[in-house]
């Protein structure tokens, strides 16, 4: 005992070195996580907790109060539909365009999806107004389609009950090109003698993508699913756009993001914009857990 | 694959009876006839160029507005071109709007990207070292907090961002943003995932035999073996930080501070078209101008990503390990 308190092994002093070390790799970032991670976390979960008038607890008014807001369960029925159809064709069609594109010769494959996947790269705004031209019947390099829904104006296009299925075709255009990849990525990766033996078996290409293909690729679906309803739940710049194109027909406040935004900048409600936010927060939190637990994708050891 | 290359076409005569034949009834085994699989390759290929009319459209469409006026967008074919001349006059008007606006968003933005990059890259390379390569109390719970930062939406920080900013009276600050872009954990998890899986912890062992310091061995040894992911994750945070919309949006108020992604939203409430309000004294853009802004807009993440395809297909398979 006495002899290693006075002189530590050579094991110890490596690990207590390599702890150092290790500290030092790290540090400048466990700051950046801690300041724009964990310290907004924190502070809106304060600021949810708390009343505007001193700060006293508030336990859960201020998510009661957003939740009575009249505006509240309108922008979540949005959000909900919006969703609903989102996510459905994004894995009815991005799996089936994956399957199918895994499925053509390597050089038409290469450029289906480089064209399935450019639009990937107007995230964000330009996206949207490029597509408040498409929906525009007066410009629109499809306006034989919108006309033959029988819309001749813009406001008709985008009057509020066809909103969520255009905002879901919006993050398809931009965001399916990439899944798309990942998918087709995910298929490169089954062995080819599996696929081979199937087929020696007597397996159609059909049988060959739904029996073999599309288990072996469950958990990247699953994977893409979670992740895409968590991005979904976030929608803002969408709306912002079309509601400011609109000239007033569609709500400021049409997705909980956007009533959020509306609490903070307009309301100067930073409490409930908070409690909003938290909502919003811990929906992401439930996503990005079931991830890590459920699809066995990553892996922190 | 015998299929693509010389399936032999029935006869016409035959084929609408052998058509029908396999109409009927599943043929037994899975097996397709010749004009089964015929019929599934056209319309597979259907669906396939239905998909491509669908994410191309919008773009040619976006390409080709600049080349014409406001007033030949709405009376010509959507897939005329105009001329280079009136892109050229596009672009004036484009400059011209208040004062050459669009140039100091690009500056903006470019600034504001690249440093957040820049930053992002410092600090989290040597992270992902760290937490691939030493150990220390804390190791795993930083890692689990990375991935659930990284998995969680980036949009879900921006309301509480712009509070705590807001208490620090930080609005309107450049660094409010640059520093939210630099705080990039899922480069951090990729830089981890490449220094576990591709350098042999044999070699790291042995520049320490050779007396190299943990940070000597990092700058010497690990360092110029990953190119490949510090390129990875510059491109993954510059794209999403050059896109980034709700951010800006909230934290920097002022025109000559935004990025060009905030800058496209205050274009499209200056153009008549989708804005009714505009006109008379008030200097506005039309959508030929606000098609050729897009157009500039999104131009740096476009060359990116169509020269980066496959590092991206990489990275995004990279950033989930395989079984």
């Amino acid at each position: 005992m006495a002899l290693t308190l006075r002189a530590p092994s050579r094991a110890v002093t490596r690990r207590r070195h390599r702890s150092a070390a290790g500290y030092s790799f790290v540090g400048a970032y466990v700051l950046l996580l801690l300041a724009f991670g964990a310290a907004p976390t924190a502070y809106a979960l304060w600021l949810a907790f708390t009343t505007s008038a001193g700060g006293g607890f508030a336990g859960f008014g201020n998510f009661l109060q957003t939740a009575r807001d009249f505006r509240f369960i309108p922008a979540a029925e949005h959000l909900a539909f919006y969703l609903g159809f989102w996510l459905v064709s994004l894995v009815v069609l991005v799996v089936g365009l994956a399957l199918v594109v895994h499925s053509r010769g390597p050089r038409a494959s290469k450029a289906l999806r480089l064209a399935y996947y450019v639009p990937g790269a107007l995230a964000g705004a330009a996206s949207v107004i490029v597509w408040l031209f498409v929906l525009d019947p007066a410009v629109s390099p499809v306006a034989f389609i919108l006309h033959a829904f029988g819309w001749s104006t813009f406001d008709e296009v985008i009057s509020p009950g066809h909103l969520p299925v255009l905002f879901a075709i919006m993050a398809f255009w931009t965001g399916a090109g990439g899944w798309i990849l990942v998918m087709y990525g995910a298929l490169n990766n089954i062995p080819e003698e599996l696929m081979e033996s199937a087929r020696l078996d007597g397996a159609s290409p059909w049988q060959v993508a739904l029996r073999i293909k599309l288990p072996l690729i469950r958990k990247w679906v699953a994977y893409m699913t979670i992740l895409a309803f968590a991005t979904g739940t976030q929608l803002f710049v969408e709306p912002q756009l079309v509601s400011q194109a609109s000239v007033g027909i569609i709500s400021p406040s049409w997705s909980p993001n956007q009533l959020a935004y509306v609490y903070a900048f307009q309301l100067d409600n930073f409490n409930g914009a908070s409690a909003i936010a938290v909502d919003l927060l811990i929906l992401g939190l439930i996503c990005a857990v079931l991830i890590i637990s459920r699809t066995g994708l990553f892996e922190a050891s | 694959m015998a299929v693509e290359l010389g399936a032999p076409h029935p006869s016409p005569a035959v084929q609408p009876r052998a058509a029908l034949a396999r109409v009927d009834g599943p043929p037994p085994g899975g097996h397709h006839g010749p004009t089964g699989r015929l019929a599934a390759r056209v319309l597979a290929a259907l669906v396939l160029a239905t998909a491509a009319a669908f994410f191309l459209i919008p773009l040619v469409w976006l390409l080709l507005a600049p080349t014409k006026t406001d007033h030949q967008l709405v009376v010509q074919s959507p897939f005329a071109f105009g001329s280079l001349a009136r892109v050229a006059t596009s672009w004036n008007h484009l400059v011209a709007y208040e004062g050459g606006a669009i140039l100091v968003w690009l500056r903006n933005s470019a600034i504001y990207s690249f440093s957040g990059t820049a930053i992002a890259i410092l600090v989290g390379i040597p992270a992902g070292y760290g937490l691939a390569v030493t150990q220390f109390v804390g190791r795993k719970t930083l890692l689990v907090a990375t991935l659930v930062v990284m998995i969680m939406p980036s949009t879900a920080l921006v309301l509480p961002l712009f509070l705590e900013m807001n208490a620090f009276h930080l609005i309107g600050n450049a660094f409010s943003v640059i520093l939210p872009f630099a705080f990039f954990p899922f480069g951090v998890y990729l830089a981890y995932i490449y220094f576990s899986s591709t350098i042999p912890p044999d070699l790291l062992a042995a520049s320490r035999i050779d007396g190299c310091t943990e940070w000597k061995t990092f700058r010497f040894i690990a360092m110029p073996l990953a190119t490949p992911v510090i390129a990875l994750v510059a491109f993954f945070d510059f794209v999403a930080s050059w896109n980034n919309f709700f951010l800006p949006f909230v934290m920097l108020p002022s025109s000559n501070q935004y990025p060009v992604q905030v800058g496209l939203e205050n274009l499209l409430s200056s153009t008549p078209a989708f804005n009714p309000t505009i006109g008379g004294s008030q200097l506005a853009v039309y959508r030929p101008e606000l098609a050729l802004a897009i157009l500039v807009a999104i131009a740096p993440v476009l060359i990116v990503f169509l020269f980066a395809q496959r590092a991206l297909v990489a990275g995004l398979l990279a950033g989930a390990t395989k079984e």
